[in-house]
């Protein structure tokens, strides 16, 4: 075998571990699964509101949502690397003659499955909840490859994350900012309802720019006609940084 | 040197100015278990870490199993096994489906894999754990699984870094069993211990490591004759009598140490008859009441105290 296919069957490999770690623990997935549409159906139905939200809550709530699992996936990436870190496990990889890439696009391909898999039960719960997308079938599969696109770049500040932090542990000081991370974003309230400077922040979150233009697409409230550059652009400019950061920091385990 | 299975010369590692390898020499013959025994920080899982191309060396030449660890690190991949200081096992999953993972990492493909996997299982006596996670494991089952683990393509060259800290003894009796029957078949061993006995059981020679260097290289026979053969212990009636004993008795003054809790002292001698009788007949001309005298071949720990410069025992005689 050449050393491409190497590449490809290690990564493969990796995914199928990860895939047989679900199976070992169906609860954990499901909790993980579940928990977007909890907080889905609290701010939906018991917290309400939607300050500045002009239209149906629900449609300005779906997309927000979507690109908040995406950014929280952050913290499950950073849990699994840290946790091989420490067990030694990434170690033992390091010294098999396997290719040096698979770990972490095995990573990579896990964690994309189990958020794709995430904004399926999302969006299937919303539609049952009566919610319909307007943007027509192009604008839907638009909606969902700009918040994979966002969960990648998240995935790869993840890896760097737990490269750097090396133990679980500091793991919580990062769980801990990525919610007001998530939360000062337009998922929940539009940004014209707060004062200037939070509007201003939260403006330029990230993950703002990927719910407007997901909003946009779907045609919910709160979507901005010709965002969808923006909602492309912000991701890439991350994986630009982090995804050669990540490379580099593991390249470096051996320094 | 052509039978030479690790050869290190003059292996330097740094981390934050702090030398962890200081100029560290080693050959390890071809089929040998070859034990390296220091003190926590003496370097031993940092030269393990560079033996199995996890970190570069700052300098120095390292070969393992006739390649360069920095240059050849994949052909070095390919004949090594290790066995870090942790296990290094996906706790979620169950024995079998770690060592598959591993076996199809080792480009083996699903069916040689799985065999392998059935075959270790059975060796390693763990056909009986079913799908059970390895977070459920005992430490020594968990041991011998991560043993197996580093089994998989039969390594020219196996490291086993202080492969039985933290295990009880009946974890420690399972795993040195598992090492011994390795061993014949023609693997190279390199084991890091803090356990002097460890090292005298499982390994053919032995070298003691302190900051970073070898200190000490031999087999255990010649590292005890080394540091001046047999020893004399004599433990007094009364530990206030200690002071006064070692002042009298025909030995090397600074060469005693003393354990005042167990009313001893204990003494390197040369002539063991002549030290015998002398011994005997100076506390007898003292009036100093010996409960138990007895001659006896060092052990490693007095070696290794000795040739480190560690020995705090010998300044507790005052």
């Amino acid at each position: 075998m050449s050393s491409t296919a190497y590449a490809l069957t290690d990564s493969w490999t990796m995914t199928r571990r990860e895939l047989a770690r679900w199976g070992r623990r169906p609860a954990a997935v499901v909790v993980n699964l579940v928990f977007p549409v909890m907080l889905l159906l609290m701010f939906g139905y018991l917290v309400g509101g939607g300050r500045g939200v002009s239209g149906d809550y629900l449609d300005f709530l779906v997309p927000g949502m979507l690109a908040l699992t995406m950014a929280f996936g952050l913290e499950g990436t950073m849990i699994a690397v840290t946790q091989d870190l420490d067990k030694g496990v990434i170690d033992r990889f390091r010294s098999m003659p396997m290719a040096n890439g698979a770990v972490l696009v095995g990573r990579s391909a896990a964690d994309m499955l189990q958020s794709a898999l995430g904004l399926t039960v999302l969006l299937g719960v919303a539609a049952a909840l009566g919610w319909r997308p307007q943007g027509g079938p192009d604008g839907f599969l638009g909606a969902v490859g700009l918040l994979l696109l966002f969960r990648f770049a998240m995935l790869w500040i993840g890896i760097h994350l737990a490269l750097i932090a090396g133990k679980p542990e500091l793991v919580q000081a990062v769980q801990i900012l990525v919610w007001p991370v998530g939360f000062l974003s337009n998922a929940f309230a539009a940004p014209e309802s707060m004062p200037d400077w939070l509007g201003t922040v939260v403006e330029w979150n990230p993950m703002s720019q990927t719910a407007t233009a997901v909003r946009d697409l779907f045609g919910s409230p709160g979507g901005e006609p010709g965002h969808v550059w923006a909602a492309v652009v912000w991701p890439l400019a991350l994986l630009a940084v982090f995804f050669p950061l990540a490379v580099r920091r593991f390249s470096r385990l051996s320094r | 040197m052509a039978d030479a299975a690790i050869t290190v010369e003059g292996a330097r590692k740094t981390f934050g100015g702090k030398h962890a390898l200081d100029g560290l020499d080693l050959t390890v013959t071809r089929g040998t278990v070859h034990g390296v025994l220091g003190p926590n920080g003496a370097g031993k899982t940092t030269l393990v870490r560079i033996l199995s191309t996890l970190l570069r060396p700052d300098a120095g030449r390292v070969e393992v199993a006739g390649h360069d660890v920095v240059r050849e690190a994949y052909a070095v991949r390919l004949r090594i096994g290790l066995l870090g200081q942790h296990a290094a096992l996906d706790e979620e999953l169950g024995g079998r489906q770690n060592l598959e993972l591993f076996g199809r990492l080792h480009h083996l493909g699903a069916r040689r894999a799985r065999a392998r996997a059935d075959e270790l299982l059975e060796r390693f006596e763990l056909s009986g754990t079913g799908p059970k996670a390895v977070k459920q494991y005992s430490g020594g089952m968990r041991r011998r699984l991560d043993l197996a683990a580093s089994l998989i393509t039969e390594p020219e060259v196996l490291f086993l870094d202080e492969p039985t800290t933290g295990l009880d003894p009946r974890g420690r009796a399972e795993v040195w069993d598992s090492v011994r029957s390795l061993v014949g078949g023609g693997t190279t061993v390199l084991l890091t211990t803090q356990y002097l006995e460890e090292a005298d059981q499982l390994a053919d020679r032995i070298c003691l490591v302190d900051a970073g260097r070898v200190v000490a290289d031999g087999t255990a026979d010649t590292l005890k004759a080394a540091i001046g053969g047999d020893r004399i212990d004599v433990v007094l009636r009364d530990a206030g009598q200690l002071g006064a004993a070692v002042a009298l008795l025909p030995v090397a003054k600074d060469a005693v140490t003393v354990d005042t809790d167990r009313r001893l002292l204990s003494a390197p001698v040369i002539d063991r008859m002549a030290a015998l009788t002398g011994v005997v007949r100076a506390l007898e001309e003292a009036g100093i009441e010996a409960e138990d005298i007895a001659l006896r071949r060092p052990t490693l720990d007095e070696v290794f105290l000795r040739l480190t410069g560690h020995d705090d025992r010998t300044t507790e005689a005052a």
